[in-house]
């Protein structure tokens, strides 16, 4: 089920309490030493992004702490997922340190063992730093990065959560209020959208695959909030889900662009970018680009708000991508100071204030300081500390996820040219779940 | 060579010319390319066979399943879809830049002013990276931002969705796909052109034989073998499109422009049933090599 379960949220509890423990009395024997594996080298692969960037640029810091020499590289969303997946099944991946999209990869990682557990090293005081507190670190994301079988093969690395951006000066204009439901985003939305001025109330993404998420945003607001149930079967056609699946259609055909059906994130943000859409609901990690004068003509006039609730929820979804160490390498020592200094409270901070992402250790978002030195307004961090509260996973945890992905974006995209909701999500439900079925046995 | 000249013995004796068996002695010399030969080609073949033959996950287990692959494929209606569309988007991505490439030979034929300057910049296209051409096209085709709806606005023309409607996707594709490779097989025909003799059109020409007809009766048949030369590699490449089509539409919307390339491709690298995508690799080298064949023998009749 793609819920934090009793059974996941427990284990992910056991872990936090465990792990400080562990940490403590493992420190008060054995001194850390950052030099300890001075003059080694480690391989990184990571996901091109903000984040990854961040990280580039300060590079330079671990080596001098280290005297580790690294060597990192950064590749695309997609192209990274196939290349470690490939690079895992050949036995000898390339690198030592792996990042993965928890939501994506984490029962193809977990079930084929290919990350090395991390608990032993956790608790292993030489081989840990006193700043590496796991306490500090969300409950959800570490059980996001806790398998069934309770190993720990990744630690979290950042987690992006669903939220509201609206064009406060489109607002303002329409005396339009700031939506906390469903229903009122869509009226306020249908108040904004003025197609002879090419102005639209709302957008979001459309094309398939990348829609699934938007509509898991409605979903979540919903009494059935997932798509799979307890027994992991698949119910995505049920009238909760038909009602999601409306809400989507009627925002996406009634008040976003023409065009909209082949939109990805990219052409929601240049958009949203250009002034011409109301409200936007998408990750958290696109304020930077839309608060960037040089770019973007909304830099300024931009407000935060957690997404709408619906009949039942308030849930903002949320996803988690995390770094774990590659079981086939020989310098786990080395790759595990490495996802240290990424985890430590310096680097997560840096990626909250800079806007490139939310951090998974919980102590930057109550550092005023850091919060009051950033160029973000504070409604940016208001609206994240309150997403974080409210968040809850915005994809099942299942195998074959991405072809989950497609088959019922694909039937998303349908509704968006006409075809009935409740048709579409039944065709795509009965075309996917043997497929569910089939992976669960074999999991 | 020795071989063939006949040996007198240490007595004198006339003896008969031994054959010598070359095969045998220099045998060595061929060794390194049938090594490349089998790993890089006949081993990955004979692996893919072996693959479709199996349910094989990536980070998972393989199972034997006979033909099972090639059977669910032949109902997968996605697949037999992907098919139609690849067929649609082959024929057009090889009917227009043929005719507009032979087209364009035959006035980069003639000469006028600036004739160099103009054959350098229609063959530009063709020099731009694949990914790089399909980015620019992307931004071009946005509805709201892009420049090909302002340059319609600018006529009275309304706006149209390219990529981003399922009835149009696929003939905008063709365009982008139009504009890249139209320089090729203009360059393919412009060479035919350069190397046909002048007696016939001489000939023609005395017995009053009309442009029209010199072009018809005697141009056409002689470019021929080029035109079928240009068709070949047109139309391999169309069905091998994939690069333009992941990068602007990936397939979309919907699964409205998903050529069997990018199912494959999915398949492969994003559901990871390798399985699947082995038997689907499978029919689609045997398309393409009955494809092949056919224009080979065409290519064949018209010489003859």
């Amino acid at each position: 089920m793609s819920e934090i379960t009793r059974r996941t949220a427990l284990r992910g509890a056991a872990g936090l309490l465990a792990a400080p423990a562990l940490v403590e009395r493992a420190n008060a024997q054995s001194a850390f030493d950052w030099k300890r594996f001075k003059g080694e080298r480690v391989e990184v692969s990571l996901v091109a992004n903000p984040r990854s960037t961040l990280l580039f640029q300060h590079h330079k810091e671990f080596e001098e702490l280290t005297g580790i020499r690294l060597g990192a590289e950064q590749i695309p969303e997609q192209q990274h997922r196939q290349k470690f997946a490939i690079e895992f099944a050949s036995g000898k991946p390339s690198f030592d340190v792996i990042n993965i999209s928890l939501h994506v990869n984490k029962r193809q990682v977990g079930g084929a063992k290919w990350c090395t557990d991390l608990r032993p090293i956790i608790a292993d005081a030489s081989m840990t730093a006193p700043d590496l507190d796991i306490g500090d670190f969300g409950p959800g994301s570490i059980a996001y990065s806790t398998q069934a079988d309770g190993r720990l093969d990744t630690l979290p690395l950042d987690v992006d959560h669903f939220i509201l951006y609206y064009n406060k000066d489109l607002l303002a204009a329409k005396n339009v209020a700031v939506p906390t439901t469903f229903d009122e985003l869509y009226t306020a939305a249908k108040t904004l959208t003025d197609t002879s001025k090419q102005q639209f109330g709302f957008v979001g993404r459309g094309l398939r695959n990348a829609n699934v998420v938007l509509w898991s945003s409605f979903l979540l607001g919903t009494a059935q909030r997932d798509m799979i149930d307890g027994n992991r079967r698949l119910i995505t056609d049920t009238p909760d889900a038909i009602w999601a699946g409306q809400q989507y259609q009627r925002l996406m055909r009634e008040c976003a662009p023409p065009g909209v059906t082949g939109f990805n994130w990219n052409e929601c943000q240049t958009t949203f970018m250009q002034g011409r859409a109301g409200f936007w609901i998408d990750g958290v990690g696109y304020a930077a680009p839309l608060e960037d004068p040089k770019r973007s003509r909304v830099a300024g006039k931009l407000g935060y708000a957690v997404v709408p609730a619906g009949p039942a929820h308030r849930h903002s979804a949320f996803f988690c991508t995390g770094l774990g160490i590659s079981e086939a390498s020989a310098r786990k020592g080395p790759a595990w100071f490495y996802i240290q200094w990424v985890l430590n409270k310096q680097n997560q901070t840096r990626m909250l204030t800079t806007g490139a992402g939310a951090p998974t250790r919980l102590s930057p978002y109550s550092s005023e300081e850091a919060i009051s030195a950033s160029t973000f307004p504070r409604e940016y961090f208001t609206t994240l500390a309150e997403s974080i509260r409210i968040a809850r996973p915005g994809l099942p945890e299942i195998l074959p996820v991405t072809e989950f992905r497609d088959t019922i974006g694909t039937a998303l995209a349908n509704t968006l040219s006409g075809a009935d909701v409740a048709a579409e999500l039944k065709r795509a439900t009965d075309a996917f779940r043997p497929i569910l079925e089939q992976s669960e046995k074999g999991a | 060579m020795s071989g063939n000249t006949a040996t007198l013995s240490p007595a004198g004796a006339a003896i008969a010319p031994r054959r010598r068996n070359y095969a045998r002695k220099y045998w060595m010399f061929i060794v390194p390319a049938g090594v490349v030969v089998v790993g890089v080609i006949l081993f990955p073949w004979l692996f893919t066979l072996f693959m479709s033959t199996h349910d094989w996950k990536i980070g998972g287990g393989h199972t034997f399943v006979g033909l099972d692959n090639y059977r669910k494929l032949f109902t997968d209606e996605r697949f037999l879809w992907s098919v139609l569309r690849t067929l649609y988007f082959t024929a057009m991505a090889v009917f227009f830049p043929m005719v507009l490439g032979v087209a364009a030979a035959l006035i980069f034929n003639h000469k006028f002013p600036l004739r160099g300057l103009a054959r350098t910049l229609f063959i530009l296209p063709m020099m731009a990276t694949p990914v790089a051409v399909a980015l620019v096209w992307t931004m071009m085709f946005h509805p709201q931002l892009g420049v090909l709806n302002w340059l319609l606005s600018q006529f009275g023309i309304p706006p149209s969705m390219w990529v981003y409607d399922a009835r149009t996707v696929i003939p905008t594709l063709v365009l982008v796909e139009v504009w890249h490779w139209t320089p090729l097989v203009m360059l393919i025909v412009l060479g035919g052109l350069a190397s046909l003799p002048i007696d016939p059109y001489e000939a023609a020409k005395i017995d009053g034989a009309s442009p029209l007809q010199s072009f018809w009766h005697i141009t056409l048949p002689l470019l021929a073998p080029f035109i079928v030369v240009a068709l070949i590699i047109r139309t391999i490449d169309a069905l091998k499109a994939f690069d333009t089509i992941y990068v602007i539409t990936q397939g979309g919307p919907g699964t409205s422009s998903e050529t069997i390339n990018i199912f494959l491709y999915l398949q492969g690298f994003a559901y990871y049933n390798m399985g699947y995508a082995s038997a689907v690799v499978v029919v689609f080298f045997s398309m393409i090599v009955g494809l092949a064949s056919l224009l080979l023998w065409t290519r064949k009749r018209v010489k003859a």
